[in-house]
């Protein structure tokens, strides 16, 4: 396995990267254009960052799959910083802007320096939540009536929240042909966009949605240009105007107000958000690495922060770590940083050979294409998470957001932190246990020598204002290992140390480790942070809508009476195992529920709630999988229908095996798996002879168990029937071999 | 069971309602480490308050021959100091204060203050109670230091004189030893080698020490090592805690130049929150 140099492993893993690179590039694209107009910078800015952030970062950093380049986070802040140092005039704040932008770079590359990566720990999550969702309606505010073809409101967040109903009236009584267009073009957008997730077809999905909304809405431009002869059916202040003359045009920053605390302000908020984006971004992706590395946050941060110094050199914003085009580079089989190289690399082509065709996108598909991103952001189910999480934390949630849009981006995180210290000193009521221990060392942590397990204990309180200590700890321990964590010498712990805490549990799971906590249930007795308990737990807060049964699961109820078998349908978030199969390496297992055991415990039926992707790429998907317990050790593979998805896959994934005696076979599967050889020597004549004989199923060994999945998504009673028979009879062929 | 670890034993009493159950506490301690009890009160000596002391002591149920008591005036930590000089003692014993509903406990600034500048081994006791809670589970710090061993050798001492079963050997390697960040999956690989090696050889160097006590301190006593990468001072009283020890053995702070006291303050998290009782050992303050 090892004999291949990294330079080997770096060829042969070329093509995936550069297919991954390109499909991100698609997204890149208009995302970039319009996280800059959304900024009120000339659309080149965002191209730049991205362009910067690929290239330098895929050099310099430390992560592996994540793609860096403008941020939607970012928008807010810089809006408000070339709005406010501008003084009307726009592009005189741009310029000034740049200069903060080039100033938070250096900040970024120091905070990399001094390690200061563990600071952002320092933010409750629900705070941050709520920051993430006042920036969600900031960008939809805004785009909302642009969407609608209205380039004029100005005002701040709240004022363009409530102009938007007149918007929408301004359109029904005074429709030109122009407003017209362009509202449909944005409103039908953003409806593409919405329905997008729930178009399972391998092909269309190839492209990211974004793109879609911009090949089409070009397509139409065209189609008004040359068939119509109506080029400028919408007036400029509605098309992308790139300068004519893309490297001499370029603007260079304003330091003019360096000296001012309106400057020093933005500079902070920038890099506030900068980091803090980046770091969230980071850590999801970690979470999404099918090869499950860690990233070097400090080194990224250093990476960055150059970049971000380079861009804003060349006119562009700052650059960041972002999650959605992240997710889709995954998802799209990138191995390595090169990917991200290979993304800008793209856009640079894009930029030089397609410069006319960019010109066409009207704004308002770029308009529909970040109200949905920042509909992602600012979603009410958000907010009904977090008060599912407490009411506390809805308290605190809701105070940041309305902090944040009524004051700005920073005092909104301060009063956020402020308040959620608060909600922490009510409830414990009083500060004292916080005052008295907030600097004291309060974990141990160490190898029990007798079991080999890493044991670690807490006292006091563990709240986000001392997480870092606990994570400092945890990150010592190696994933793949048992670790314990004791709570029971620590009288409070947060939401956001039992979020913190979830991730690692994930961590450890995907390693193949043990992440155990221990010592809660003590807190649960005396109701001191129940909302802390309930999110470690998270089926018990599912539990509530599993009252009456539905009608597939009084179905279920009875086949499992008739099998005789067990049948549970509450919410079960121990899927352990699951993670280790290919299927889930870029998927993240929401939780298990329906499940039907049958009493020896060799088969297992249930219906599972997974995600692929993130943010604005998200999907959620409801499967019904078998899991089956091999009869004998067999050799780790999987097997799938051939399609033209797969065909693509072989790009970036493990080649299909084929058989030149069963061509028939070859032809309709997708096999693959790393020992080639037991996998030619399992597969003999009668089981091959089976799968061809049965409707296709997709199915996975791990050596242990099988996996099988239909489609993706419920099955029904008929087809779990049809599966059950299926596992029989293989089992019946795998037992006679 | 008749060695004798301190040979003389002073206790600073006042008139508190803790009074009997210290007396009891320090008639019991003083049998079984063998030693001889000094009672001295700081204040005005009366007959009422004599008296009412030689009851107390008359009363409880251990009883031992050699005690002396003294009645001084003056500053009470100075005076007690003095004291425990003029009588040449080996230990002296100071209980501990309980937070208000919470069981936490820290020491007074009096018996801090004396804690810090004794010459002699010093025992704080967490809860003195006119029962005896036997003690089980002592544990003791193995750090490399040249006071170790005398500390590591009372330990067996006393956990042969109180009868404890089991001693566990804490060693504390402090994280900046390792000298590896842990950023990523190689720093990662490359602390944990590091941290597996720093353990052997700390390990290797406790069990040298232990074997090489006299076979018959160390007999019918389970014991055994721990390494905890951590704050030194910090972690082994978390440790105590975590294993519910009844007995903390440290060494006393040394004496060493400028810089050392500025990092080593080892003993000040133990004094703000005690996790046991602790014995604070002096190298010469024992035999």
């Amino acid at each position: 396995m090892n004999k291949t140099t990294p330079f080997m492993q770096f060829l042969i893993g070329l093509p995936k990267n550069v297919f991954s690179g390109f499909v991100v590039s698609l997204i890149a694209l208009p995302l970039g254009l319009g996280l800059a107009i959304a900024s009120e910078a000339p659309p080149m800015a965002g191209i730049i960052a991205a362009i910067a952030g690929g290239m330098v970062v895929s050099i310099l950093g430390g992560s592996h799959l994540t793609i860096t380049g403008p941020g939607n986070g970012l928008v807010i802040v810089i809006l408000s910083a070339i709005v406010g140092m501008g003084e009307g005039d726009l592009y005189q704040g741009y310029l000034y802007t740049l200069a903060a932008i080039m100033l938070s770079g250096f900040l970024l590359f120091v905070f990399g320096v001094f390690r200061l990566g563990a600071l952002s720990e320092f933010f409750p999550t629900t705070a941050l939540q709520g920051m993430l969702a006042a920036i969600g309606v900031g960008i939809l505010a805004k785009q909302f009536h642009v969407m609608l073809g209205f380039t004029g409101i100005k005002g701040n967040t709240i004022n363009q929240l409530i102009l938007i109903p007149s918007s929408i009236k301004n359109l029904m009584s005074n429709p030109t042909s122009e407003i017209i267009l362009a509202s449909a073009i944005g409103i039908l957008s953003l409806v593409f966009l919405f329905l997008y997730a729930r178009i399972r077809n391998s092909i269309f999905q190839l492209i990211p949605a974004p793109m879609w909304v911009v090949i089409a809405s070009i397509g139409v431009m065209y189609y008004y240009d040359l068939i119509l002869k109506n080029p400028d059916i919408l007036g400029a202040n509605l098309m992308i105007i790139l300068p004519d003359n893309l490297l001499t045009s370029l603007p260079s920053p304003d330091f003019g107000k360096v000296l001012t605390s309106d400057f020093m302000g933005y500079t902070l908020s920038i890099t506030l958000v900068a980091v803090i984006e980046s770091l969230l971004s980071i850590k999801a992706v970690d979470k999404l690495d099918p090869l499950k590395r860690r990233s070097n946050i400090n080194k990224d941060l250093r990476a960055l922060g150059i970049a971000t110094g380079i861009s804003s050199f060349f006119g562009g914003l700052n650059v960041v770590t972002v999650i959605a085009r992240s997710s889709v580079n995954v998802n799209n089989g990138a191995k390595n940083r090169s990917a991200n190289f290979f993304h800008s690399a793209f856009l640079v082509l894009f930029i030089l050979l397609f410069a006319n065709q960019i010109q066409k996108i009207p704004m308002p598909a770029l308009a529909a294409i970040l109200v949905y991103t920042g509909y992602r952001l600012a979603a009410p189910e958000n907010l009904y998470r977090v008060f599912k999480v407490g009411k506390e934390q809805g308290v605190i949630f809701l105070t940041t957001l309305l902090a944040t849009l009524i004051t700005n981006l920073s005092t909104g995180i301060l009063l956020g932190i402020l308040t959620t210290l608060l909600v922490h000193i009510i409830l414990n009521k009083s500060g004292i246990l916080f005052s008295r221990n907030w600097l004291k060392p309060n974990i141990l942590m160490y190898l029990e020598e007798e079991t080999g397990n890493y044991y670690v204990s807490v006292k006091n309180f563990c709240s986000f204002l001392n997480f870092f200590k606990l994570k400092a700890k945890l990150d010592e321990i190696p994933p793949s290992s048992h670790a314990i964590i004791d709570f029971s010498l620590c009288e409070f712990v947060d939401h956001t140390v039992m979020e913190g805490l979830n991730d690692y549990s994930r961590g450890f799971s995907r390693q193949g480790g043990f992440f155990e906590i221990i010592g809660l249930d003590v807190h649960e007795a005396k109701t001191e942070h129940p909302f802390a308990i309930r999110k470690s737990l998270p089926e018990s807060s599912l539990l509530s809508f599993q009252i009456s049964l539905t009608k597939r699961q009084k179905l279920l109820q009875k086949l499992s009476n008739i099998l005789n078998w067990n049948y549970l349908p509450d919410p079960v978030s121990n899927y352990d195992g699951l993670e280790r199969f290919f299927y889930f390496k870029t998927k993240w297992i929401n939780y298990r529920y329906n499940s039907l055991e049958s009493k020896n415990k060799e088969f297992l039926l249930f219906d599972l709630s997974y995600s692929g992707g993130a943010f604005i790429t998200k999907e959620d998907f409801k499967s019904t999988f078998l899991q089956i317990k091999a009869p004998k050790k067999m050799p780790v593979f999987a097997l799938d229908k051939e399609n033209f998805m797969t065909t693509i896959l072989q790009l970036s994934e493990l080649q299909d095996i084929d058989f030149k005696k069963y061509p028939d076979f070859s032809r309709r599967f997708y096999l693959r798996g790393e020992d080639v050889k037991a996998i030619r020597d399992f597969f003999t004549g009668d089981l091959i002879y089976f799968f061809e004989s049965h409707p296709a199923y997709y199915l996975e060994s791990n050596g242990d168990s099988i996996l099988i999945r239909s489609k993706e998504r419920l099955a029904s009673i008929q087809e779990i029937k049809q599966k059950l028979a299926f596992a029989e009879e293989l089992i019946k062929i795998l037992e006679n071999k | 069971m008749s060695t004798t670890v301190f040979k003389k034993i002073m206790v600073g009493f006042a008139f508190s309602p803790n009074l009997k159950a210290n007396v009891y506490e320090s008639l019991r301690i003083a049998r079984y480490f063998g030693g001889q009890l000094i009672f001295v009160h700081v204040g005005s000596k009366t007959p009422e308050k004599e008296s009412h002391f030689k009851e107390i002591v008359a009363s409880s149920p251990v009883q031992s021959e050699k005690i002396n008591i003294h009645w001084r005036a003056g500053n009470p930590v100075n005076t007690l100091l003095k004291a425990s000089q003029e009588f040449n003692v080996d230990l002296i014993l100071l209980g501990a204060l309980k937070r208000e509903n919470v069981v936490k406990f820290y020491l007074g600034s009096i018996a801090r203050k004396i804690t810090r500048r004794a010459k002699c081994s010093i025992l704080l006791l967490i809860n003195p109670s006119e029962k005896r809670h036997p003690c089980h589970h002592i544990v003791v710090n193995g750090f490399e230091s040249p006071q170790t061993k005398d500390t590591i050798r009372a330990a067996f001492m006393v956990a042969k004189a109180l009868g404890a079963k089991k001693i566990s050997l804490v060693e504390e390697i402090s994280r900046s030893k390792v000298a590896v960040d842990v950023d990523d999956d190689r720093s990662l690989r490359k602390a944990t080698l590091k941290k597996e090696k720093l353990r052997r050889q700390e390990q290797t160097r406790v069990e040298d020490v232990v074997n090489n006590l006299p076979a018959k301190l160390t007999a019918e006593i389970n014991w055994t090592t721990q390494s905890i990468f951590g704050r030194r001072g910090y972690s082994i009283g978390h440790y105590a805690k975590v294993v519910r020890s009844d007995l903390l053995v440290m060494n006393a702070q040394e004496n060493l130049g400028f810089i050392d006291r500025l990092i080593t303050r080892d003993i000040e998290h133990i004094l703000a929150e005690l996790p046991t009782d602790v014995l604070i050992i002096s190298s010469k303050g024992y035999e």
